[in-house]
């Protein structure tokens, strides 16, 4: 049965110098999931990833690994793997000693070694560059070696470090279903520390959203995607259209307008894809239109501020400059506990 | 723009300025007669069997051999933590102790050889070749700490924290991963030490006395004795030593990119 408190940090607290940089959280991770910890930079999900291997003295709280405490113990015997976000590769280490380094350290002997160096350059396609010097590889497959590295010592758990950020769009989307594919294969307990929300919604298991030291909000991509508690997660979620509600009136940057009727949040936000174009109640004049393709996006001056707006290209279009008529739908729209 | 062929003639005359002096030597190590003359005259290769014949000459060769090689091997001993420990822990005042650090080059050598005469040999009696020592230590640390800090710079940090998370402790992830990639950088400033050590005048000159005596000092005291071309021969014979560790050095790791 899988362990639902097999990574679990209880009330962390961590500080660089003077300055607290994580604060009192609390986490637990099921043994075989991947979690994604996705925020802003400094939002303090780095630091955390960094505590959880011992890279970084912890202030308060624990961490505990299957069950053992691992809060003060050195680095070198928490048995965690971590995937760096520059790869870390040893320069002088042809890719198969790079990969059989933590093997040799554990005393493995050579022949099942060199079994197991062959298995992971295998299963990450990279048997065929096994002597190479890292220098000699391209971004994509230093990542692999990385990866092959980390995974061919059986971490309790590994931690990735943006680990694709480093790449471009196209290997980006191939690594993330190699990824997807190695968890699957290995199930290995995964942290996976990134800013990049499509890359944690195609990926995690679980998303954990940071926000200055703190977890805004966990849960299911779907979850996360579709109803998000603040406006903080919203626009990082895309509900660019975010408003507080006082007294049935939508509260926005520039002013306000009528709320639609039977809502009673704190807040409500809406895609641009939300917004309904064309009819409504509400009134604007349209100050941008951009062509994307399959859709057309406007931004609108409303009496609460500038609204994104999104319709099919199909659709008719509306000039800049002229007044065009909207809705706000309760139906499409996600309500906020927190708006800031 | 200048013509061409004056462009070729001041590449010509500063070649000729830099190492005209050297063939000038060299020539003068092989002529026949009793004292050091250019051009030679009677060419005869006598003065060099005679370099290696000279009891003294043997003794200081050793010495500065000896010197050189102890000198660079202690000051990469205290120069690699050093330079280490400034690239990545970067404490308080840092700047100011790479500045200290690099001071002696900067220093004549001829201060140094008196200040360590006055206050450090004949206060505390320290022996000469002691002193010796010490003085070619302190002059070398500023180039291990320099050379070995350039080649750490290159070194990215994390490495040594990947080392550490498959299994190293701290020190073995420094012996496994950080020297072997700055070996090379090391091994660059063990060649400059050892020039710099070998050819050093003016501290040694100070340090130096009867039976204890580096190379170059032993060569300036046979010159007040004996003005024949034996002098002209050793002087060739150490600047072609030179120039093949320096050739070597660079051949095995591209020495300049270091220097």
């Amino acid at each position: 049965m899988s362990d639902p408190r097999y990574l679990a940090l209880d009330n962390l607290t961590l500080a660089y110098g003077g300055s607290v940089a994580v604060q009192d959280l609390s986490l637990t991770v099921k043994q075989g999931e991947l979690i994604a910890l996705l925020g802003p930079s400094g939002c303090g999900k780095t630091t955390t990833m960094r505590a959880i291997a011992g890279l970084m003295p912890v202030a308060g709280g624990t961490v505990t690994l299957a069950g053992r405490d691992l809060t003060h113990l050195a680095p070198n015997k928490r048995g965690i793997g971590l995937v760096f976000q520059s790869y870390a590769l040893f320069p002088h280490l042809s890719v198969e000693d790079n990969v059989a380094f933590g093997l040799k350290l554990k005393g493995v002997p050579a022949a099942e070694r060199a079994a197991r160096v062959k298995n992971a350059l295998a299963r990450v396609d990279l048997a065929h560059l096994a002597d190479r010097l890292p220098k000699a590889l391209s971004g994509g497959q230093q990542q692999r070696v990385a990866l092959a590295r980390s995974i061919v010592v059986e971490p309790g758990l590994l931690l990735l470090d943006e680990p694709l950020s480093n790449l471009d769009a196209r290997l980006r989307l191939e690594m993330r279903s190699e990824l997807a594919r190695l968890q699957r294969e290995l199930g290995i307990t995964m942290i996976y520390v990134t800013h990049d929300q499509a890359e944690a919604l195609a990926l995690a298991d679980r998303i954990v959203v940071m926000r200055a030291g703190k977890i805004e909000q966990q849960g299911t991509p779907e979850e996360i995607y579709e109803r998000p508690v603040s406006s903080f997660v919203a626009r990082f979620m895309g509900f660019e259209n975010c408003f507080a509600l006082e007294e049935h009136k939508l509260v926005g940057a520039g002013g306000v307008l009528p709320a639609p009727a039977g809502a009673s949040s704190a807040g409500l936000a809406w895609r641009p894809r939300g917004v309904q174009l064309g009819s409504g109640p509400h009134q604007g004049e349209v100050l941008g239109a951009s062509y994307q393709g399959q859709s057309v996006e406007y931004l609108i001056q409303s009496a609460a501020g500038p609204i994104k707006a999104e319709a099919d290209s199909s659709a008719p279009r509306h000039a800049v400059g002229a007044t065009v008529a909207f809705d706000l739908p309760l139906s499409s729209a996600a309500p906020l506990t927190s708006v800031d | 723009m200048m013509p061409r062929w004056l462009r070729w003639a001041i590449l010509a005359l500063v070649m000729i300025f830099l190492i005209g002096p050297f063939f000038v030597i060299a020539a003068a190590a092989l002529h026949g007669g009793e004292t050091l003359a250019f051009p030679p005259k009677d060419l005869t290769l006598k003065w060099v069997w005679k370099v290696f014949e000279v009891e003294s000459f043997r003794a200081s060769f050793g010495l500065s051999i000896l010197l050189a090689i102890g000198g660079t091997a202690l000051a990469l001993v205290l120069g690699v933590p050093a330079a280490y420990a400034l690239d990545r822990f970067r404490p308080k005042g840092s700047e100011a102790i790479r500045l200290m650090v690099t001071a002696p080059i900067i220093v004549p050598g001829i201060i140094v050889g008196l200040a360590l005469l006055r206050y450090l040999v004949i206060p505390v009696d320290l022996p000469m070749i002691a002193a010796l020592f010490v003085a070619h230590t302190a002059l070398l640390i500023p180039y291990a700490v320099r050379v070995v800090s350039a080649s750490l710079a290159n070194l990215r940090v994390d490495i040594e924290e990947a080392a550490v998370l498959l299994g190293c402790s701290r020190i073995g992830a420094f012996v496994r991963v950080t020297l072997p990639n700055i070996k090379s950088g090391i091994f660059a400033a063990f060649i400059l030490g050892f020039v710099t050590s070998f050819n050093q005048v003016p501290i040694s000159l100070f340090l130096a006395g009867p039976g204890v005596s580096t190379l170059p000092i032993d060569m300036l005291w046979f010159m007040e004795f004996t003005y024949d071309p034996s002098v002209a021969a050793l002087s060739a014979l150490l600047a072609l030593m030179s120039m093949a560790v320096v050739l070597v050095a660079e051949r095995l790791l591209g020495f300049s990119r270091y220097v």
